[in-house]
């Protein structure tokens, strides 16, 4: 007698052959394994371009082999932080987290066979890879990538070669990039919202979806209504450079001595249709990551998690706060003083909820009987560096202060540490606890705690003292120190931040030897290797493909009900019947 | 998988420690002082270094309590083959502490508005001292009105750096004859200055440390800003926003001089 | 081990209020759909078309925000009359959308013919608006009016040229239906879906025309 409820439903057939099965499948583990893969490969570009940035800062006139000329020039240098920063926010950031776990586990935590629209997940998928070549085709069309930083601040990415190498052909590579890559992003969202709405299983309420459900969601809600902006702006941009528009681009420009045709356009316009996409952006880059702490933070301490209610209150918080501060990115852009308050009082805002889920985490961890497994340290890790990102952020949400550390290195530490590392230890963490259910093997733990330890400090290495070069007045983007002599004066930070970078790049072949080693060579994983409550957990490793072989589950309980009194084992699983639980 | 097996204490020891070691460097290096920001040369500067040590204190608060927090929090619950506590909530902990951030973070806000509003929402007075700043790819230029105290015409099409009308001051305007245009920015200590931003064709910054203030020089807009300068001396004038290739050498000098030695400028510049 | 005496029962704390399981499981749809994707319920395409109107809808305030802080912005904004074609493109979709209404309710009544008649009838007035469309694009440019022209015939030509694909999309799911049945989803969810979408585009025209033209 089956001790879990079923609904036996006509489960179509699995695709055969090669292409329907791992190329063009609609299966959403598939995709999301696509989406993994893609970000796998972005992640090392991203970090190949900050390696060079900072041998750069450091050894400005090295010879480096492959670079035309021999030398870096300011304008490469430039170009690399542009692609650095597209590629590590769109195509990591926004990926792996969402589009990657979000489509793997979504319709499996909350008991479905996959999602709504199998067809349209697909197209995301392939239009995101389209968006990706188009993207790094940019490094070789004629002027190279564009230097106009990920921002793209008009007129400076508006008039065409004319502004700097690689602003012609680079530069419009990168808009029709992205441009895709928005069609690509709403898809994704339209599918997670519907099927988070409509294919919940029998007693998988609101209230019992894991946080990491919650986290997609969200941050898909926040993709639906961001993107089309960023879309918006991106087809204006296009238009302002080929078709003779001037929406972001004034009379009277003078460049190289030439008046360019133009008449009337903002720029202002286009950093307010930007940064209204791109503050949401960079909690959607994030939320899924919180989602993840706190699901392995409750798993590996045999805890509930702490507050669950407010941690999903406070994640909706977040992202309806989130569209309304994009001002502070633009204190000092011109835009009038007085939606610089409102602005401000927002962002301070934000902090709350965020300082309710930090709290909430040692919540968690508090009382509970703390295994320390490698997707538990980086989700502790998270934690940590969560902190450390988000408090600097209180000072550049007041614009007072902000007017002193706008466009310092104060700034990049903080984004970082928050996105460039917090995240990124999120995408980690998931990686560590859902390898063995994706790929049916157990990753080596040996090298994981390696892969962490080195991590952990070597990313607070880079990015602590560069809060320091910040405050002493360091400015980013500079691709040499040699304008004032107090930046010179801070090399030896920067000597010391390069050589962290180095080691804890270095470091992270400890994942990808794991990663790659484990496909093939780990131990076979069981089907709930650590003994966690929800659904993903019931499944084979790695599911069939209906998930759950034709018998849905129906769920009985929330999804964290660690160390329940009376109950034989410390942990029930979502599905088990009441008067089935063993005492 | 036994589940009542004691992990090794190695671990936790080691992750609490190093989170132990994060706060006592963070905070040794923020205490010694080693990295500031040069002392400011105005009075609003002062008031933004207060409401900066204000927010130093409060989150150094917060960014200890909650690492040193973990740290134990980690190390003490270990397993050590103890049960774990089944809890979901504590109301009375959730209402503190979400009433202090609250309280904290928006307070903090508040109080920040002081010196914002003295910097942009109140305009430079009658009398202040006008100069134009025109950023363009990669150098700044610097216009004063001259002893007619009027500043002339500007037309674009008239650009040229490489006949020296680096601002395109418009030849048919008799106003501007008397322009005076100069790379670096010469201004008179204790006099309030009102600088008049503007930029020929992308996006720049006007950034000095020391006043504790930035701009962005935007094409197509005028900006004001406005300080009094208290200190004497000679200050880095930096572009912030990427402008192009030649952005990490966009510079220039900001020179406070005694009201004597301004007006000794000033007759020089006429001179010429 | 199932079937042992229970003492007190094990007490889990339910987060969100007691609850059982939902007592039906949601419902698959019927048919085979091929290709290896699960069947959804019906209404899933419902919300499915909700989401997609919220960021379809998000993209044209987009649009509609540039437009107004351009305007406000300088003194160039150089009046554009609307070409008169453009009055009667707007009745032609707002009499589609009630020839769409028709065409429903005829459905629901399994009056297929009439169902059929209207639907068709709907097609041919998308045809003619995306029809009208073009011609004032013509006439505009006849009279010199192009899209890089003047601020506001840039945003003339952008906001019908986005709204006319999405149109387009529209009058092509109009024939789709109309050509043959959707395997996936049945007839009264289909036309339930592009209704939502004809409507929510016949409403935006709607208002693209008042900002355009009304107000200066």
């Amino acid at each position: 007698m089956s001790s879990h409820a079923h609904s036996a439903v006509h489960v179509p057939p699995a695709p055969t052959g090669f292409w329907r099965k791992y190329i063009f499948s609609v299966d959403h583990k598939v995709i999301g394994i696509q989406y993994y893969l893609l970000a796998l490969l972005s992640v090392t570009v991203g970090i190949l371009l900050s390696v060079l940035m900072r041998f750069h800062l450091v050894w400005p006139s090295a010879h480096i082999p492959l670079i035309p000329g021999g030398m870096m020039t300011p304008e490469q240098y430039l170009s690399l932080l542009t692609m650095h920063g597209t590629i590590m926010v769109f195509f990591v950031l926004t990926t792996a987290p969402q589009s990657g776990f979000g489509n793997y586990f979504l319709p499996i935590q909350i008991g479905a066979p996959d999602m709504a629209f199998p067809v349209i997940n697909m197209m995301s998928f392939w239009v995101t890879f389209v968006a990706l070549c188009f993207m790094l085709a940019a490094f070789f069309v004629p002027g190279g990538a564009p230097l106009s930083g990920w921002t793209t601040y008009t007129p400076l990415s508006g008039l065409g070669e004319v502004t700097g190498p690689g602003e012609g052909w680079g530069q419009t590579m990168w808009l029709i990039s992205i441009v895709l890559f928005c069609f690509a992003s709403l898809m994704g969202a339209l599918n997670f919202i519907a099927t988070t709405i409509d294919l919940r299983a029998p007693g998988m309420t609101l209230m019992r979806m894991p946080l990491t459900v919650w986290a997609w969601f969200v941050t898909a809600v926040l993709g639906l209504l961001a993107f089309g902006v960023l879309l918006a702006g991106g087809l204006l941009l296009i238009l302002d450079r080929s078709a003779g528009t001037s929406f972001f681009i004034p009379a009277g420009v003078v460049v190289n001595d030439a008046v360019q045709n133009h008449a009337g356009g903002s720029p202002l316009l286009w950093q307010h249709l930007f940064w209204f996409f791109g503050h949401p952006e960079v909690y959607i880059a994030i939320l899924p990551g919180m989602g993840v702490a706190s699901h392995v933070l409750s798993t590996f301490s045999r805890k509930p998690v702490f507050g669950y209610r407010a941690m999903a209150y406070a994640m909706c918080a977040i992202g309806f706060l989130g569209f309304m501060v994009w001002g502070h990115h633009m204190f000092v852009s011109g835009m009038s003083p007085f939606s610089g308050f409102a602005f401000s009082v927002l962002t301070m805002s934000i902090g709350v909820p965020s300082a309710i889920k930090t709290f909430n985490w040692l919540g968690t961890l508090w009382g509970g009987k703390i295994q320390f497994k490698s997707p538990m340290l980086f989700a502790i890790g998270f934690v940590s560096l969560f902190v450390s990102g988000g408090l600097s952020g209180l000072f550049l949400a007041q614009p007072a202060i902000d007017q002193y550390l706008h466009a310092t290195y104060y700034v990049v530490a903080h984004f970082h540490l928050v996105m460039g590392v917090a995240a990124i230890f999120g995408i980690f963490a998931a990686t560590y606890f859902w390898f063995p259910k994706m790929f049916g093997r157990m990753m080596n733990e040996t090298l994981a705690k390696w892969h962490f330890w080195f991590t952990f400090v070597g990313t607070y290495c880079i990015f602590m003292p560069m809060h320091f070069v910040g405050i002493a007045g360091g400015i980013r983007r500079y691709s040499e120190p040699s304008a004032a002599q107090y930046l010179m004066n801070l090399q030896p930070v920067h000597y010391f931040m390069s050589i962290a970078a180095f080691i804890t790049a270095a470091a992270q072949l400890f994942f990808f030897v794991n990663f790659f080693w484990s496909l093939k060579k780990g131990p076979i994983a069981p089907k709930n290797p650590w003994d966690a409550t929800t659904l993903e957990w019931i499944t084979d490793s790695p599911p069939v493909h209906d998930n759950f072989g034709g018998v849905y589950p129906s769920v009985y309980r929330g999804p964290y009900e660690f160390s329940v009194p009376g109950a034989a084992r410390d942990f029930i699983p979502q599905d088990v019947k009441p008067e089935a639980v063993e005492r | 998988m036994n589940r009542t097996a004691k992990g090794s204490a190695a671990t936790p020891a080691i992750l609490s420690l190093l989170l132990v070691l994060l706060v006592v460097i963070t905070a040794y290096v923020f205490a010694s002082g080693a990295f500031k920001a040069p002392p400011p040369i105005t009075e609003i500067g002062k008031q933004v270094d207060h409401q900066y040590d204000l927010t130093l204190i409060v989150t150094s608060v917060v960014f200890i309590l909650s690492q040193l927090g973990l740290a134990w929090v980690i190390f003490r619950y270990r397993d050590r083959g103890q049960k774990a506590e089944y809890n979901h909530r504590n109301t009375k902990f959730e209402a503190i502490w979400t009433t202090a951030t609250i309280v904290l973070f928006v307070g903090l806000g508040l109080m920040a508005r002081h010196a914002w509003a003295v910097t942009h929402l109140q305009p430079a007075g009658s009398d202040a001292l006008q100069i134009e700043v025109t950023a363009n790819q990669f150098v700044f230029n610097f216009r004063y009105a001259g002893p007619d105290g009027k500043f002339g015409r500007l037309d674009p099409k008239q650009v040229s750096a490489s006949s020296g009308n680096p601002v395109g001051l418009d030849s048919a305007d008799p106003n501007g004859k008397d322009d005076i245009v100069v790379p670096t920015l010469t201004i008179p200590v204790n006099r309030e200055i009102e600088l008049l931003i503007r930029s020929q064709d992308v996006i720049h910054n006007f950034y000095v440390r020391e006043l504790r203030l930035q701009q962005d020089a935007v094409p197509g807009m005028v900006i004001p800003i406005h300080f009094t300068a208290t200190q004497v001396g000679r200050y880095d004038i930096l572009c912030t926003q990427l402008c192009g290739l030649g952005h990490y050498k966009m510079h220039s000098f900001l020179d406070v001089v005694s009201e004597q030695d301004y007006q000794a400028f000033l007759k020089q510049q006429a001179a010429q | 081990m199932p079937g042992a005496v229970a003492t007190e029962p094990i007490v889990t704390i339910e987060v969100g209020g007691p609850r059982g399981p939902k007592s039906t499981p949601p419902r698959r749809g019927g048919g085979d759909s091929g290709g290896g994707a699960h069947e959804v319920p019906q209404r899933t395409y419902v919300t499915g078309m909700t989401i997609a109107l919220a960021g379809i809808l998000m993209f044209f305030m987009a649009l509609a925000s540039a437009l107004i802080v351009r305007k406000g912005m300088s003194n160039d904004w150089q009046n554009l009359t609307a070409p008169k074609i453009l009055y009667l493109d707007t009745l032609i979709l707002l009499a589609s959308s009630f020839t769409l209404v028709r065409s429903r309710r005829h459905l629901a009544q399994g009056h297929l013919d009439s169902f059929r008649y209207w639907w068709n009838i709907t097609t041919v007035l998308g045809i003619f608006f995306l029809a009208g469309q073009l011609i004032a694009w013509r006439q505009l440019a006849h009279a010199g009016v192009y899209l890089g022209t003047s601020p506001n015939s840039s945003f003339f030509y952008v906001f019908t040229a986005a709204h006319g694909i999405h149109l387009l999309g529209g009058v092509l799911a109009l024939i789709g239906v109309a050509l043959r049945p959707t395997q996936r989803m049945t007839r009264s969810t289909v036309t339930e879906v592009i209704s939502m979408y004809w409507h929510f585009m016949d409403a935006l025209w709607v208002f693209i025309f008042l900002l355009l033209f009304l107000g200066r």
